[in-house]
């Protein structure tokens, strides 16, 4: 009746587990109870769940990001806790089968479910009013895409309750993650996990790349957009290049598992080296999914605080489109370790270093950006500039390694886990916690205390450095990834010091809740009342903070780069029209919830082999989309009235200030 | 009014700024080389304590130059960015009422064509010692060398490293001894999941991969006992999955080779059976005796008596020739063409 689900499920002998559970599970309630106290659930339901609006749907997103950062965060905690005491030949608190569901769970959930909600919450809240349109081009699809990535991330969490996650790595290689070694749920979570939320991504990838192609406004050519829609618009690309590769790859591995087929497994005739192709063929795409809409945030920071127009547009244009390109000529150098003859290895080792060229470009541009500008060191800043170094240094290890020769003593040591969190939190985290400062204010209409972000920003940076810097010697030492314990005392000194690091990071981050809570506290002080509290260079300023749920109550007209910036110099804004149109606009529907409710069983019934369970998911989940598709009211018109009552009270704010 | 003073400030700053800039960053270039130097020095003493920067082989010895010459390369390039990302975002500062201002500034030929110029430079140097040095540091290829190197068949068990000498007939557990100056030439394969073979100081490291075989030369020039471990994680066992590689002078390895003989025990097909068994933290153990074909069943799948993989692709090459090529291998010629 319930498959391979007992009672013995839930790892009551594991306190660490359990604590988490606990947390989970409080905090869950707390929230809940909060929501019910103050008789939320219907606002919750009515103005955010079922939202498609994709600025509300972008908040979705981050703060889904932002819990799960929580969630991987600790992970990596226990786990520089754990070498930390368990270096001088004790056993730690961790025991491998535990300690091993955490290093996979941090790096699954790092990148799945906290960098890449919070780039796409971003491009939600940003990329429609860059360009100028009133919501991406499919409203509803949206909607459907967060759920089913919140759907994958229900169900990583529960593996912690229910079973165990994944041990195998946050790429679960076969033949280790393969039925014969390991033959519990904890990969399966992984493989159902991954592939609802991956569903999820390419919807949201399919649907970008249509709005930017499609819903640019009037006078917006390809070389008038923004950089961050344009590097938006080449991450979506790569999405949707991508994501089909890493979902056949997990369905592959999935039917070796469930119908005993041999893709990668060592008998008959499987080929488990075809997996690691695979699986990096996705993911260096991911790599630069990831990094270059955060080259575009970082675009925008520098040039609106620098005052002043950002320098190389072009090259930085054509630099992100080299980078797009080449992300899919390199993924070998993952794996040169596996005895490629030496021109394979050397041809994959040179088109690596060849991306570092528009990489470089960039970083110059970013440079030249504040030369003879005028730099404002506000916390969006402090990120940008924090990164240019740390992002420096990354790429310089990362190049570095791409020398197959050097790769062969530096591969999966601690010498790449410090390069590529060197990248990541420099380039990733670093960027997106720019961009939630930089358009905080735009999403909810205040802006975030500016000296706990200053606080935040440099535990970050410092906890960076302390924290990496020594995994770096250790690499080179031959210490390598994913040990539990072992018994070095000159290591000792180096893991102590790396967790120390650590713990500097958590207070970076407890100064960021802190942060968000003062903000909200002090929003009133804190209102953005004029839309532009940046004096801001693209579209996304030229409306009220929050924007109204239609966006822009004309279509604005574009005449070159720095749209905005340009309207204000030729004075042309601030003006209330003298009558409005009215707007057509998407009604908000509860289908993307309800079906990704399904799908989640569905996910949850496949892993414990609960199979009417699973028929019953994916075909109620089915009926209730076809439902929706013959549901025809689904748009309405915003009366011309409403438009001008809404825009006329952003005018009189605006006036009210001047 | 307000666009004519842009214009002029714009103006004025290139007649000054631009060639100040030159000069800076001409001596920002100049600064790096010392750096260099600095860091390639600090690495060689820091050496002692950091196996892959303290290589006793050739091939780690290589590979540290490698590796300290490509940062030597990059720091030509981090350096200065490093220092003009600090060094202008403080002198345009917003403060900073005397630094130059030109907000529509936004393209320059020159030094657009230097940032696109530098890295591709660079990159081509880069690219060159990677092209030659994959080359000269193929893990399978020999090492060029007077004395004959020895055979060493490498089977990575669930948590074990297993090493058979197949001219000598011997095999061992997690201790691998080879005559010093010696090349060692290694045949891996894994028994069980993936893992990566890696003596930090003696260079290159080559995974394990089951139902293939990957090579692997290394060569120790100072004798010593070294570290060996896998570098790939393979499960709940593998942090203690360590080996130690022993480089001995000769008369200490025949010894070596002499206790292992008289160990007593043989590496049959049942002793590689028990050994397969998963087990943590295994102690050494020495086989004097070894059958022909464990290494060549853990390769080809056949250690419990199956049908090895060579064999049976053989019998399906044979069956295909005696059927005749068409008939099974291409499909029919259609009618007509």
């Amino acid at each position: 009746m319930f498959g391979k689900l007992t009672f013995d499920a839930i790892p009551l002998n594991e306190p660490v587990a359990m604590g988490g559970v606990a947390a989970m599970v409080f905090g869950g309630l707390a929230a809940a109870s909060l929501i019910t106290y103050f008789r939320l659930w219907g606002w919750l339901w009515k103005e955010w769940f079922t939202s498609v609006d994709h600025k509300k749907i972008g908040v979705m997103y981050v703060v889904l990001a932002l819990v799960m950062l929580l969630r991987g965060f600790s992970d990596a905690i226990m786990m520089r806790t754990q070498q930390a005491m368990a270096s001088t030949g004790g056993a730690g608190y961790l025991p491998p089968d535990h300690y091993d569901q955490v290093f996979t769970a941090h790096g699954v959930i790092m990148i799945f479910f906290m960098a890449m909600p919070f780039i796409i919450g971003l491009m939600n809240i940003v990329v429609p009013l860059q360009i100028g349109a009133r919501d991406v081009a499919f409203p509803y699809l949206n909607n459907l895409s967060f759920w089913l990535t919140a759907s994958g991330a229900v169900l990583i969490n529960l593996s912690l309750a229910l079973g165990e996650f994944a041990r195998t790595g946050w790429l679960a290689y076969p033949p280790l993650s393969e039925l014969q070694y390991s033959p519990g749920v904890g990969v399966d979570y992984y493989i159902w996990a991954l592939q609802i939320s991956g569903v999820g991504t390419l919807l949201a990838g399919v649907n970008f790349v249509t709005t930017i192609l499609k819903m640019r406004t009037t006078g917006m050519g390809m070389m008038q957009m923004p950089v961050f829609t344009w590097t938006a618009l080449c991450a979506n690309m790569l999405i949707v290049a991508a994501f089909p590769i890493l979902t056949v790859t997990l369905a592959m591995l999935a039917l070796d598992r469930y119908l005993g087929m041999h893709f990668f497994t060592n008998e008959a005739g499987g080929n488990p080296m075809m997996y690691v192709n695979l699986i990096w063929a996705w993911g260096h795409p991911e790599v630069y999914i990831l990094i270059l809409p955060c080259f575009g945030i970082f675009s925008e920071v520098i040039s609106t605080f620098s005052a002043k127009r950002l320098f190389g547009y072009k090259s930085m244009v054509y630099a992100t489109v080299c980078i797009t390109l080449l992300s899919f000529v390199v993924w070998l150098h993952h794996f040169f370790t596996m005895g490629s003859g030496a021109n394979v290895n050397a041809f994959f080792g040179i088109s690596t270093m060849i991306i570092s060229i528009p990489t470089g470009v960039k970083i110059f541009n970013w440079l030249f950006t504040m030369y003879r500008g005028r730099v404002q060191f506000t916390t969006p800043v402090l990120w940008t500039i924090g990164f240019i170094i740390t992002f420096t240094i990354g790429g310089m290890t990362g190049v570095l390694m791409a020398v197959p020769p050097a790769d062969y003593v530096l591969h999966n040591s601690l010498f790449l886990i410090a390069h590529f969190h060197n990248a990541i939190i420099g380039g990733v985290v670093f960027g997106c916690m720019a961009g939630f400062t930089y358009w905080f204010p735009k999403a909810l209409g205040f802006k975030l205390d500016e000296r706990l972000g200053k606080v935040s920003f440099w535990c970050w940076f410092v906890g960076f450095y302390i924290a990496f810097m020594p995994l770096y010697v250790l690499g080179l030492m031959g210490m390598t990834r994913r040990l539990n314990h072992v018994d070095n005392p000159v290591w000792h000194v180096y893991l102590v010091v790396a967790m120390v690091g650590a713990f500097i990071i958590a207070i970076g981050i407890a100064a960021q809740i802190a942060q968000i809570l003062l903000s909200i506290k002090n929003r009133v002080a804190l209102a953005d009342l004029t839309g532009d509290p940046w004096n801001g260079r693209t579209l996304e300023w030229a409306v009220s903070s929050p924007p109204p749920f239609y966006n822009f109550a004309t279509e604005p007209v574009v005449t070159g780069r720095d749209a905005f910036w340009e309207m204000k110099e030729q004075g042309l804004l601030n003006e209330p029209l003298p009558a409005y149109r009215k707007i057509h606009m998407p009604k908000n529907t509860g289908t993307g919830v309800v079906v990704s409710a399904f799908i989640t069983v569905l996910g949850f019934a496949l892993i414990w082999h609960i199979w009417w369970l699973a028929i019953g998911g994916i075909a109620t989940g089915i009926l209730v989309a076809i439902i929706h598709s013959f549901n025809e009211d689904r748009d309405y018109y915003v009366p011309s009235d409403v438009v001008a009552q809404t825009e006329g009270k952003y005018f009189k704010q605006i006036l009210a200030r001047a | 009014m307000r666009a004519e003073r842009t214009e002029s400030v714009i103006r004025g700053v290139r007649l000054v700024s631009i060639d100040d800039l030159w000069s800076g960053m001409r001596r920002v270039f100049r600064c790096c080389g010392a750096v260099g130097t600095t860091v390639v020095g600090a690495a060689l003493l820091a050496g002692c304590d950091i196996p892959v920067l303290d290589p006793k082989g050739p091939i780690g010895s290589e590979e540290r130059s490698i590796i300290l010459w490509s940062t030597v390369l990059m720091l030509i390039i981090v350096v200065p960015v490093i220092v003009m990302t600090l060094a202008f975002a403080w002198r345009y500062r917003a403060s900073n009422e005397t630094a130059s201002f030109a907000p529509d500034w936004e393209h320059s030929t020159r030094i657009e064509l230097v940032v696109w110029l530098v890295p591709c430079l660079i990159v081509a140097c880069l690219g060159v010692i990677t092209w030659n040095s994959t080359h000269k540091l193929d893990p399978y290829r020999q090492i060029a060398s007077e004395t004959k190197p020895i055979e060493v068949e490498v089977v990575s068990l669930d948590w074990k490293w297993l090493f058979i000498y197949p001219e000598l007939h011997v095999a061992s557990v997690n201790e691998l001894a080879f005559p010093v100056g010696t090349p060692v030439h290694f045949r891996l394969t894994s028994g069980s999941v993936m893992n990566s073979f890696f003596i930090p100081q003696l260079g290159s490291q080559i995974y394990t991969m089951a139902g293939m075989e990957s090579q692997l030369s290394l060569l120790a020039d100072q004798p010593g006992d070294y570290t060996g471990l896998s570098a790939n994680f393979s499960g709940d066992g593998f942090s203690d999955m360590q080996f130690k590689a022993r480089a001995l002078t000769a008369d200490a390895f025949d010894a070596w080779v002499a206790t292992v003989r008289a160990s007593g025990q043989s590496l049959t097909p049942e002793m590689y059976k028990t050994l397969s068994q998963p087990t943590e933290q295994t102690p050494v153990s020495y086989y004097g005796d070894v059958s022909v074909n464990v290494y060549h069943d853990a390769l080809n799948k056949c250690s419990d008596g199956s049908l090895c993989t060579d064999r049976a692709a053989q019998l399906a090459m044979a069956k295909s020739t005696l059927s005749g090529p068409l008939a099974i291998c291409t499909p029919a010629k259609p009618e007509g063409l």
